[in-house]
């Protein structure tokens, strides 16, 4: 039985230990916000807060989060769902293509910013570059970083 | 039957609406409902009661709905792989209903017949290629053949929503409905129809002070006789259509709601889950399987030979795949020679050679190439050689299937739901009004998910077991056993006069699939051109992969044109520009990109910029690109592309749809290749098969052009096909070394 706390709830499966974290979370638990995109870490798709963290649940283990906090997209909007300034910068921004890979984007991003709230380029592309968007939004992701962490004014809609 | 001969190509747009019957009917509990159908009779008596499932056969092409409670449905043929292609065909009917954006919805029309697309598409989406040039009329046949070749096509693919079902139906829709609702109006309040005014989903009349909501009088309105021919609005009339609305699917997909296939969990069915291998071979099957350890494995269920693959299934889809990865398979052998990467483009060298200066398939030809070719003062010849591609889309290849009690519902990221509905009922014998596809956003498609096959499988495994089963391709399934942008090999032969202009051009290559135009140079004036195909075997199945053959031919053909300009001794964009003499609106796109990148401008140190230009999907698109080479290896800083669709109805859409095009093609550029050993393919994952990342993407301005006044040209595609010879053309600036194959960064490791 693994037990952790998912976006602040605590929780208790019963899964192989080694089962990956993504798919504790998505089959076991129903959280389908996070996404399988490669399985073996390659592209971040699949981006989770793993006490803090940005991990790749594809390749982590449930045994790593037991008695840790996991946090995935679904738990980054405030606690009566508001939109936290990233999701509303990738709105106005219009970041999203097929919107896949935008939940790992996302939460890559998120912990970015906590931990540098006024990113450079160079800081974007160090933490950013684990993320591929195979619609190509990256130009689209810098700018909404940007306009999250109030370095640019977001985009008006007759623009 | 098809009477859009040249002749009978004017006023198409109301010869085509003539011809269509727009009807309508009144919504269960209320509301007003209307469709546009392709053959005579009000289709609508028969599709109001499809609302709450019944069946029928008419065909009606899209829809919109208005509630009692105000809100207007858009119901949505097209699928949603992030081309935004719900958002802005609702956009366009709305502003032709006036409607109130904001109480807009958007609804993915179900998996019908009723929404068939079959070789009557022409005639809908004739009036969007009545100004076409003549040299890219193939596009719209070779659309319409294999459109007609299917009998039940609903298809998601081409560019083409935009300028078929949004200029089309969609906004056909939303004018007749307006009329009608203003209709209901004047004679429930006795006054003319002519004084009423509509903004906002809401009925004003001015004198009398009246005023009411759509939803008040959708009742009524589909009482009301309906115009055929609605008259569309003058662009100086839009609201919504030019702007740059935000899309309605956005807000899903960054709150991690939004349902794409992996994610389907269908109310009240417990799945179990497959993991799946195929041949690595195309063709070949099942020799034999050793399972001994797979099937003492935890969660394990089943282990099936389908004998055109392997299914393992378990309880959750990881336990499936690592037992799977356990199963020792082997497989017969492929009959064709082809076996490696040399192999293939020794087959395609073959046929080239064998077709000589003159043989094979003409695909153009313009005056006397050869004769041309003999008198020039300056030849030259280069061959270049693109090789196969995966599409790749960052949502690996899924289908939920449940088969039971001679019924089939399937869940599935599709582009193509009535193809996977047939393939399921030719394969598993049950009729097609018991199938059901449901299918939800795509994550990411490209041309991969134009296929069933994989549904296909969902559904024989979920046959098999008996009960439902999610089936999940791995990355390297997707990678290694799919369908590919096919490799292709392309000789040029040019000459060149005194004065250094191009007077002959020789072509041959080795594949012409789709569309037909795109290994043709018509936008340039070259007075003596031949353009000829020799067919070749080629190894791995042929798919459509973001802007088809374009993505190679733009690329040959551009690069090949740079060399023509270096060889005469001039600037490369001079040289194009000289060719658009009889172009104005390409000329007007090169010039507009040529002073938006300071083309003029004395280069930076290590630093060159690269042009070309491609039209392709009825936009045309030029794009410079600055590349620094002073490390030795190529780093983009920065792409200027300038697009002229005509007329763009969400600008800000489309330069998302653009800068996307570029980032597909320049991954492609830098690092795309797929090479065949021993009869598979290498390459597995993102690994080794390399996607462009944030840190490598260079910062992209769009400009847009509109030189029409609707829209003419598509956008999911054409940002693609000049991003890769821009930038060869910039590194053979910064570098004098032509790269005449593709990727690019494995030539500067």
């Amino acid at each position: 039985m693994a037990k952790f706390i998912l976006n602040g709830q605590p929780v208790e499966v019963d899964a192989d230990p080694a089962m990956p974290i993504l798919w504790v979370v998505r089959e076991k638990l129903g959280f389908n916000g996070t996404k399988f995109g490669c399985g073996i870490a390659q592209c971040g798709a699949c981006t989770v807060h793993l006490d803090g963290q940005p991990v790749r649940s594809c390749s982590t283990p449930v045994s790593a989060a037991e008695g840790s906090e996991v946090t995935t997209i679904e738990g980054i909007a405030g606690p009566e769902g508001e939109l936290s300034a990233l999701q509303k910068a990738w709105i106005s921004e219009q970041v999203p293509q097929c919107g896949y890979c935008q939940s790992g984007q996302l939460m890559s991003a998120s912990a970015l910013l906590r931990d540098n709230p006024t990113p450079s380029d160079a800081d974007i592309d160090a933490a950013m570059s684990g993320n591929v968007c195979r619609c190509g939004t990256y130009t689209r992701i810098r700018r909404a970083i940007k306009v999250a962490s109030g370095q640019l004014e977001p985009r008006t809609e007759e623009a | 039957m098809n009477d859009m001969t040249p002749e009978k190509k004017t006023g198409a747009l109301t010869k085509w609406s003539r011809r269509g019957f727009i009807g309508a009917g009144v919504l269960a509990g209320g509301g007003l409902l209307i469709g546009i159908g392709v053959r005579p009779g009000n289709p609508i008596g028969e599709l109001a009661p499809k609302l709450v499932g019944a069946e029928g056969e008419q065909l009606v092409n899209s829809w919109v709905k208005i509630g009692v409670d105000n809100v207007v449905t858009a119901i949505v043929p097209h699928c949603e792989m992030g081309q935004g292609a719900h958002s802005v065909l609702a956009q366009m009917l709305a502003d032709e209903l006036d409607a109130d954006w904001s109480k807009v919805e958007v609804m993915q029309a179900p998996t019908d017949g009723t929404y068939v697309m079959t070789d009557t598409a022409r005639m809908f989406v004739a009036p969007f290629t009545l100004n076409a040039a003549d040299w890219i009329e193939p596009t719209w046949n070779g659309l319409f053949t294999q459109i007609s070749k299917a009998l039940d096509v609903m298809i998601t693919g081409g560019s083409s929503s935009i300028r078929t079902t949004g200029q089309g139906q969609m906004r056909v829709a939303g004018a007749a409905a307006r009329k009608m609702l203003v209709g209901a109006a004047a004679d429930a309040w006795g006054v003319p129809a002519s004084e009423i005014e509509t903004r906002d989903s809401m009925l004003y009349h001015k004198a009398s002070g009246k005023s009411a909501t759509y939803g008040e009088f959708a009742s009524a309105a589909a009482e009301q006789t309906m115009d055929q021919t609605p008259t569309l609005k003058d662009p100086s009339q839009y609201r919504l259509i030019g702007k740059s609305k935000a899309r309605t699917d956005i807000p899903s997909k960054v709150n991690g709601t939004a349902e794409f296939g992996m994610d389907a969990a269908p109310e009240g069915l417990s799945v179990s889950y497959a993991a799946t291998i195929r041949p690595p071979a195309p063709g070949t099957r099942v020799a034999s399987m050793d399972t001994t350890q797979a099937k003492e494995m935890s969660g394990v269920l089943q282990i099936l030979n389908m004998g055109d693959f392997v299914a393992v299934v378990a309880d959750s889809y990881w336990q499936a795949q690592q037992a799977l990865n356990t199963v020792d398979v082997q497989w017969t052998q492929s009959e064709s020679a082809i076996k490696s990467t040399a192999d293939q483009f020794n087959a395609y060298a073959k046929a080239l050679d064998e077709a000589g200066a003159t043989g094979g398939d003409v695909a153009a030809s313009k005056g006397d190439t050869q004769a041309a070719l003999s008198s020039a003062v300056t030849t030259l010849e280069a061959e270049y050689k693109a090789p196969y591609l995966a599409h790749a889309p960052m949502e690996p290849i899924n289908c939920t299937a449940h088969v039971m009690d001679g019924k089939c519902d399937v869940w599935t990221s599709t582009q193509v739901p009535l193809t996977v509905r047939s393939a399921l009922s030719e394969a598993t014998g049950i009729a097609k009004d018991d199938i059901t596809v449901h299918h939800p956003y795509l994550g990411g498609s490209f041309g991969r998910r134009l296929e069933a096959v994989y549904a296909v499988m969902a559904a024989r495994i979920a046959q098999a077991t008996g009960y439902p089963v999610k089936s999940i391709w791995s990355r390297e399934e997707d990678t290694q056993k799919a369908l590919y942008r096919p490799a292709e090999l392309s000789r040029f032969k040019a000459g060149l006069d005194e004065s250094g202009s191009l007077v002959a051009y020789d072509n041959i290559f080795t594949h012409r699939d789709d569309p037909k135009e795109a290994s043709v140079p018509g936008i340039y004036s070259i007075p003596n051109t031949s353009v000829r195909v020799a067919e070749a075997e080629r190894y791995l199945p042929f798919a459509a992969w973001r802007s088809v053959d374009h993505s190679q031919h733009g690329w040959f053909i551009e690069s090949f044109i740079d060399e023509a300009a270096h060889a005469a001794g001039q600037d490369p964009y001079e040289y194009r520009l000289a060719m658009l003499k009889d172009a104005p609106r390409h000329a007007a796109v090169l010039k507009k990109v040529a002073e938006i990148s300071d083309w003029s401008a004395p280069r930076a140190e290590g630093t060159a910029k690269g042009i070309a230009i491609v039209e392709s999907f009825g936009t045309i698109v030029a794009q410079v690109i600055e590349v620094d080479m002073s490390s030795g290896k190529p780093k983009m800083l920065n792409v200027w592309a300038v697009c002229d669709a005509g007329f763009v109805v969400n600008p800000d859409g489309f330069r998302n749809q653009i800068e996307g095009g570029i980032v597909f093609g320049l991954t492609a550029a830098m690092y795309g290749e797929l090479d065949l050993v021993d009869g598979g393919i290498k390459q597995s994952n993102f690994h080794d098969y390399k996607m462009l990342r944030m840190n490598e993407t260079p910062d992209i301005t769009v400009e847009i052009i509109n030189s029409g006044d609707v829209p003419t040209g598509g956008a999911g595609e054409p940002g693609l096909p000049p991003a890769a010879p821009a930038l060869t053309n910039a590194i053979f600036a910064a570098t004098g070394k032509r790269l005449r194959e593709l990727p690019i960064a494995k030539q500067f490791a």
